[in-house]
């Protein structure tokens, strides 16, 4: 397995897929944290204490973009980064480049986190951020396009590995969407307007804000579970033909699904439909993953039991593919008449993000960060375990609530009585929310408390470990 | 296995630039289909009858609504449904919004719907909300902005935002934008605020 670098031989450019790994689990922490604290100003909303940089309106774009960009956008680097190395059987192409992704990545982050509880926002969601950090996203990546794609390029195999396809698409894509979307007149360093306005500024800001979940939080995820779980399951993927077609679908089909969020609104009414169609169609495609990954196991469910890091992988995939029929539910105009501004988007939106997103970065990272570090597992195997049991609770009393207070805010707002008048003011409906609030609010603790337990046990694997060269092989795989 | 002359997938899979090309061609019919003709559509380009820019005072007014981070709880969309026209008014229409740089329609309402708020409140109301919104709905638990009431607007700084903002297409007058320091002189954040959520949705006749 692994050998000792010999002189003159290659070794794989690990270096920043260890700082990018250690940084996914420290912005987790934070960005989690973040979000607890929002979730308790909503409960509590003195929670504010008079301070600017600490109201809700301010603060709820640090969390989103702390948990999406910072924690989910590392753990993106770091992973695509190993995979593509150890799937082209070479290093990376252009290594220093690579460690300027690395270090311009974590400017951002911190000018994210001072810009923005300083209100310096653009006012769209996930692409708050002014157009001087805007710039500065884009010239990074375009640098991590040229590392990826040139990392390809100079393979060894023949085939370009399934995982591959989706972190390219990934990158691709979110190059698109953030320089249309990002489009803006400044006004001065701190401000600028959005190119686009009304009708044309909400189709683009959404046609953004769903691949921002399908390609960042989804493509790029997708990635991740096809080479960590054959690796840690020790089994190949189910099925190459499956790959091939839902992955062309998938990237197909999501470009389209940005009007379900704009049902009924000033969209026009073909927009609308259009949208939905195709959010229903994305059904298939996300469940071809789902599957893929999950059957991937097949021959091989027993060791579900006493492994924690494919317990986390799996119940991944699991769900992914339960956000992944809810949003297509979610999509269908009747429903979203519902359920639009309720709480239950909140629910879907966290048990994709907590439930997919989280549980396959933290299994990917467990599996990768002891291998950064010349260690076969974590510090604590037992930690691992811990902490899936405190991470899977936690997402179910989060969405649990969220269902609950979401499904009941819109029959609220939409109940009237037999003369045709409201039942409820709009503050009946804040009201009957807040027991669903703390439930939230625990249940957001629960899963930071896993991921604190996970920076500990990072801590403790990086202290008992020591950075390995790990040399490439020299023989070339059959592809 | 390997072929010497790749087939079907196997040719884009091992073309570091096909799939490159093929990703990006995939990709582009989505946001090319559902955007680019809603640049050209009537209903969507032309502004509603009695729909003016927003004044140096509720602009800048829009801007602390921007800078708060409103939208966060707050939609700015009236759908077309009995109880939510009979809650709020008449359901939003496209031309309302052509001058919105950016949209703020909003996703979540934590707090209710914004849209036709403009002349429902008095002034005063609006005051004493946005400072300590308790002092008049107990059970709300919308932040309290005291800051709001002592900062000053710069007046230097509305002009440079009409501009920029003629530069996408809101149609200010010259006169509009010399005038627009004068407009603000003496104001604070609450008065701008104040007066952008007593213009919104009061086009509509």
């Amino acid at each position: 397995m692994a050998q000792a670098a010999q002189p003159g031989r290659p070794v794989y450019s690990d270096a920043p897929v260890r700082l990018f790994a250690l940084a996914a689990v420290l912005w987790g922490v934070v960005g989690m944290f973040v979000g607890v604290f929002i979730a308790a100003q909503l409960a509590f909303p003195d929670l504010t204490f008079g301070i600017p940089w600490l109201s809700y309106g301010r603060l709820r774009p640090l969390h989103t973009n702390a948990v999406i960009f910072a924690f989910g956008g590392c753990a993106l680097f770091a992973t695509s980064y190993h995979v593509v190395q150890r799937t082209c059987q070479t290093r990376l192409f252009a290594p220093g480049l690579a460690m300027f992704t690395f270090i311009a990545w974590q400017v951002v982050i911190v000018l994210a986190a001072i810009s923005l509880p300083l209100g310096y926002t653009s006012g769209k969601e996930y692409a708050e951020l002014e157009w001087p950090i805007d710039i500065l996203i884009a010239v990074t990546w375009v640098s991590y396009a040229i590392v990826f794609f040139g990392t390809v390029g100079i393979r060894k195999v023949r085939h370009i590995y399934v995982a591959n396809w989706f972190f390219g698409a990934f990158i691709i894509a979110v190059a698109l969407l953030h320089i249309v979307n990002s489009a803006a007149i400044p006004v001065s360093l701190t401000k600028s307007y959005s190119a686009y306005a009304g009708v044309q500024d909400a189709m683009v800001q959404w046609w953004y804000g769903h691949n921002a979940v399908g390609f960042f939080l989804t493509a790029g995820f997708l990635g991740m579970m096809y080479y960590y779980i054959p690796k840690q399951a020790e089994r190949p993927v189910y099925s190459y033909r499956l790959s091939i077609v839902h992955f062309w679908a998938l990237i197909f089909t999501y470009m389209w699904a940005g009007p379900h969020h704009l049902h009924y609104t000033a969209l026009p009414d073909w927009t609308q439909s259009v949208g939905m169609i195709f959010s229903l169609v994305l059904l298939a495609p996300s469940w071809g993953g789902m599957i893929n990954g999950i059957m991937t196991l097949s021959g091989a469910w027993h060791k579900l039991r006493d492994d924690a890091i494919l317990k986390f992988l799996i119940v991944a995939l699991s769900f992914y593919g339960m956000s992944t029929f809810e949003g297509p539910m979610m999509s269908i105009k009747t429903v979203n008449a519902l359920s639009h501004y309720t709480d239950w988007t909140v629910g879907h939106v966290h048990s994709g993000a907590l439930g997919w997103v989280g549980m396959i970065s933290i299994g990917s990272l467990y599996f990768l960060i002891p291998r950064m570090f010349g260690r076969k597992t974590m510090y604590s195997t037992r930690a691992i375990e811990l902490h899936f049991w405190v991470a899977t609770i936690g997402i179910v009393l989060y969405i649990a609530a969220m269902w609950i207070a979401g499904v009941m805010q819109g029959l609220m707002w939409r109940a009237v009585n037999p003369d045709g008048t409201l039942v409820y003011s709009f503050v009946e409906s804040v009201k009957a929310s807040y027991p669903f609030y703390i439930i939230r609010m625990l249940g957001g603790l629960l899963y930071l408390t896993g991921m604190v337990i996970m920076l500990w046990n990072t801590i403790m694997t990086v202290r008992s470990g020591k950075v390995v060269e790990t040399p490439v092989p020299m023989v070339t795989a059959h592809a | 296995m390997a072929h010497a002359n790749p087939t079907g997938h196997e040719k884009i899979e091992t073309s570091n630039f096909l799939m490159i090309v093929l990703i990006l061609v995939t990709v582009a019919f989505g946001g090319l289909t559902e955007i680019v003709p809603l640049f050209f559509q009537h209903s969507t380009t032309k502004p509603v009858e009695n729909l003016k820019p927003y004044t140096a005072l509720q602009l800048a007014g829009r801007d602390v609504y921007i800078r708060e981070g409103c939208y966060n709880c707050h939609s700015q969309m009236v759908r077309p449904f009995r109880a939510e026209t009979l809650r709020y008014g008449h359901y939003s229409t496209a031309g309302e919004f052509v001058y919105d740089h950016p949209f703020q329609w909003g996703s979540k309402r934590t707090g209710p719907d914004l849209h036709r708020v403009g002349g429902k409140y008095s002034d005063d109301w609006h005051r004493i909300h946005l400072i300590n919104p308790r002092d008049v709905v107990p059970e709300s638990n919308m932040p309290a902005y005291p800051w709001l009431e002592n900062a000053a607007l710069n007046p230097a700084d509305v002009a440079p935002k009409m501009t920029a903002l003629r530069k996408v297409g809101v149609p200010y007058t010259d006169d509009e934008i010399a005038k627009a320091a004068d407009e603000v002189k003496g104001k604070t954040e609450l008065d701008a605020v104040v007066a952008y959520l007593q213009v919104l949705g009061t086009a509509l006749k």
